[in-house]
């Protein structure tokens, strides 16, 4: 019976002939302080199992392998053994305890969104979303910006061709690199989720209550995610693209968006006056 | 273990009634679980049709078959009908067949109820069903039916409430029905330290179903009145919570998780013994181990829910409590590798499927332990990281117990052996076919693609059509299994009472087919 070879190998060998067709087998490079951690994280509970697996799965397949009837085995008849039964519960406690504790430090940084350098108030709509800039003035919505024609439809089915499909917007959110930006993420009408992995964030907004999050970029760039949160119709198409950019680039950009939402503003009002009287 | 038939002069009586007809009145615990078996495998086909449209609309990005809002309903009736449909009706119907069988009683305790609670069944699948033809189309707000999304669906999400409510009716009186006959029916002898090992699972499954489907009863018909009689029970305008529906809905779910699984961990634990031929290594262990992950499984639930905002102390706990379940599942694992450990084993198709079990489950359960550290599923929560995770648990899990068993007990239901090599046929296959549909998903995940959308980002499209083909796969491979069984059925090699040499139990000791009527009188265990 090779087959049970076959199972063994399938699994170990997959991982690597995958990564060497050059695609993406792990989570994207970490691009803020709690993603790098998110990241070691993983890496170490996956290397923990792995190891796991490989001891425990290998005395499984050599039992599979050498206590076997075709190869004249004789069953034995031993049914339980206190020490062993001890031990192996003991020494999983302890790996997990192990995990734990690194663990346990990223969950009590996560959660610590004091001393922010600034905060951007985040609305999801079914389904774009809204960003406030709290300290700086800034407001605007984003919404998907690849062609609707790219998407397509049963009848007329879709061609992407789009470098970003699907994730990209119309108006990106733009932040400093370094500084801490602490989100208020809520919703209009139903919950959505506010997740760019590379940020290490993913946080539901609620209707009717304000969740907080943070994320400081480490690096410039930019770094897309989705709607985490099944939403409606639309929910795979409201991307979410921030933009970590040097406090000088961040404060041009702030006075652009001040001058067009004041030209914005002019024109309202300007049309305003012009509205004949009723 | 040795077990005699009382009186073996039931022949003259045992006239199993003919035509389809008598199925619907029928208080008889073996037609009751063919019932629920052939309910199971038609539903398994009616949701992986739905899972092949999905895949079909996600071999590449953009729309080609399904518009979105029907892709959402795709997703989420498929999900309701495997887990109610497919899964839990499957384990019922083992329940049905087996647990009388493996106590030595005559029935079901209450056989009129286990009538009814198999007659309901079929109104809640149309309901759910069809709420595809319904103005609007089925629920499609995920199977988890979260509001306020679900608040705005149409009158299909009235349909999946009442077919919710009535499913959950039938489940609990099934375990009622379970509960009353181990502990009152058992053969005289039989205490329940040397209950069988699917016996025990069932016991405690059955309690964890009367514990937490009325749970779930009250969040849907919350969601009922919310839609319909202004309450305002999770809408915050009102002074309510949408958090509060998923705290309530996951304190039903995760043990839920369970329900689908303890049964299989039940089923492993007899084929594995069976083909080692030698005794389930650390019984007691064993039972402990079970009764532990059910007691754990009531404080996980907010491991669904870490992105939801709960504060750091709140994510501690369901971190630990969730890391926690791990020992008695290794402990599980370990019992079942150190029964296999120096015994004779034997691969026929049973224990194919059981050593599948055992190494593919427990890769889900690793992605569980990866899941469950709260900053990692930051990054991986509602991905197809999580996809995979469920799909190892639930199918390499829950599907492979379900049809490593139904392999290991067709002999003694039709009195037939099936085709053995197809049946390794059969394995192979889906063996080979789930690993490639759900092993790519793992990556998919990682890489930050989420569950539930219709279109995705181009860099996914190599991984989503490996998964694609995987699944179509799979699901032909299904065919077979449907074929062997129907073989089976039909004819086949004449199976003895005991077909497998290593077998232990009482239901081994009647002759295959199990007549209509057995263990009239209780037989005597030692």
């Amino acid at each position: 019976m090779k087959n049970f070879r076959l199972t063994a190998g399938l699994v170990p060998t997959l991982l690597p002939l995958l990564a060497q067709a050059g695609y993406d087998v792990n989570i994207p490079a970490p691009k803020s302080t709690i993603s790098f951690q998110i990241f070691d994280l993983h890496m170490e509970i996956l290397y923990v199992c792995l190891a796991i697996f490989v001891v425990v799965f290998g005395v499984m397949f050599y039992s599979l392998f050498a206590h076997r009837k075709s190869k004249g085995a004789v069953a034995a008849h031993f049914h339980e053994n206190t020490t062993v039964e001890v031990v192996w519960t003991i020494v999983p406690f302890l790996i997990l305890a192990a995990m734990a504790m690194p663990a346990t430090r990223t969950v009590l940084a996560m959660k610590d969104p004091s001393n922010a350098d600034m905060t951007i108030k985040v609305t999801a709509f079914q389904w774009k979303w809204q960003y406030d800039y709290l300290n700086d003035g800034v407001k605007f919505y984003a919404t998907l910006s690849t062609p609707r024609a790219e998407i397509g439809s049963p009848e007329a089915p879709g061609k992407p061709v789009s470098e970003h499909y699907l994730l990209e917007t119309d108006n990106n959110v733009v932040v400093p690199v370094g500084k801490k930006v602490r989100l208020l993420i809520t919703a209009n009408d139903v919950i959505h989720g506010w997740y760019v992995p590379q940020l290490g964030v993913n946080q539901y907004g609620i209707p009717g209550f304000i969740k907080e999050s943070w994320f400081q970029a480490t690096e410039p760039g930019v770094f897309r995610g989705q709607c985490s949160q099944i939403c409606g119709k639309e929910h795979g198409y409201m991307p979410i693209v921030v933009e970590a950019k040097s406090a000088e680039d961040y404060a041009a950009w702030v006075k652009e968006q001040k001058a067009r939402q004041a030209a914005a503003e002019g024109a309202q009002k300007l049309s305003l006056a012009d509205a004949p009287a009723r | 273990m040795e077990a005699t038939q009382g009186h073996a002069h039931d022949d003259h009586h045992d006239h199993a009634p003919q035509g389809f007809g008598h199925y619907f009145t029928t208080t008889n615990h073996k037609d009751i679980g063919s019932l629920y078996l052939w309910f199971s495998m038609i539903m398994f086909f009616v949701g992986g049709f739905m899972a092949l449209v999905i895949r079909a609309e996600l071999f590449q990005p953009g729309i080609q078959i399904v518009n979105p809002d029907v892709f959402n309903q795709l997703t989420t009736i498929h999900a309701l009908v495997m887990i109610f449909g497919a899964v839990m009706p499957g384990f019922v119907g083992f329940a049905n067949w087996q647990i009388p069988l493996m106590v030595g009683a005559s029935d079901m305790a209450f056989a009129r109820m286990n009538n009814w609670s198999f007659w309901l069944m079929p109104p809640a699948a149309i309901l759910l069903v069809g709420s595809f033809l319904v103005p609007g189309g089925a629920a499609g707000s995920g199977w988890t039916l979260y509001p306020p999304l679900s608040v705005q669906g149409g009158m299909s999400v009235d349909m999946t409430i009442l077919a919710v409510h009535i499913m959950g009716a039938s489940s609990i009186m099934g375990s009622i029905n379970i509960i009353t006959t181990i502990l009152n029916m058992r053969a005289p002898g039989m205490t329940l330290m040397r209950m069988p090992m699917f016996v025990w699972t069932w016991l405690i499954t059955a309690y964890l179903l009367i514990a937490v489907m009325p749970v779930l009863a009250g969040a849907v018909t919350m969601l009922l009145t919310d839609r319909h009689f202004g309450t305002h029970f999770f809408n915050a305008a009102g002074g309510g919570d949408p958090t509060m529906f998923m705290h309530i809905f996951w304190f039903f779910g995760h043990p839920e998780v369970y329900i689908m699984i303890l049964p299989a961990f039940g089923i492993i634990s007899h084929i594995i013994p069976t083909f080692a031929r030698k005794p389930l290594f650390g019984y007691a262990s064993m039972v402990y181990a079970t009764a532990s992950i059910a007691l754990l499984s009531f404080i996980v639930w907010g491991h669904h829910m870490f992105t939801v905002g709960m504060p750091a102390a709140g994510n501690l706990f369901f971190m630990y409590a969730t890391m926690l379940i791990a020992v008695p599942t290794g402990v599980k694992v370990f019992n079942w590798i150190a029964t296999m450990w120096k015994g004779s084993m034997t691969f026929e198709t049973p224990m194919l499927f059981a050593v599948g079990f055992v190494s593919l489950f427990t890769i889900g359960g690793f992605s569980g332990l990866v899941c469950a550290i709260t900053p990692v599923d930051i990054t991986i929560h509602n991905t197809y990281y999580v996809v995979a995770h469920f799909h190892y648990v639930l199918f390499s899990g829950a599907i492979y117990s379900i049809m490593g068993g139904a392999y290991f007990w067709l002999p003694k239901w039709t009195g037939h052996m099936y085709d053995e090599k197809l049946g390794k046929v059969h394995f192979w296959l889906t063996t080979i076919f789930f690993n490639l549909t759900f092993f790519p998903q793992h990556f998919l995940g990682l890489a930050g693609m989420p569950r539930r959308i219709p279109d995705y980002a181009p860099q996914f499209t190599e991984f989503n059509q490996i998964s694609s083909i995987g699944a179509f796969g799979l699901g032909i491979s299904q065919l077979l299994f449907l074929y062997v069984v129907i073989k089976c059925i039909r004819g086949g090699v004449k199976a003895p009472a005991k077909p497998w040499e290593g077998a232990e139990g009482l239901e081994w000791t009647v002759p295959s087919p199990a007549p209509y009527h057995t263990f009239e009188t209780p037989p005597s265990f030692h």
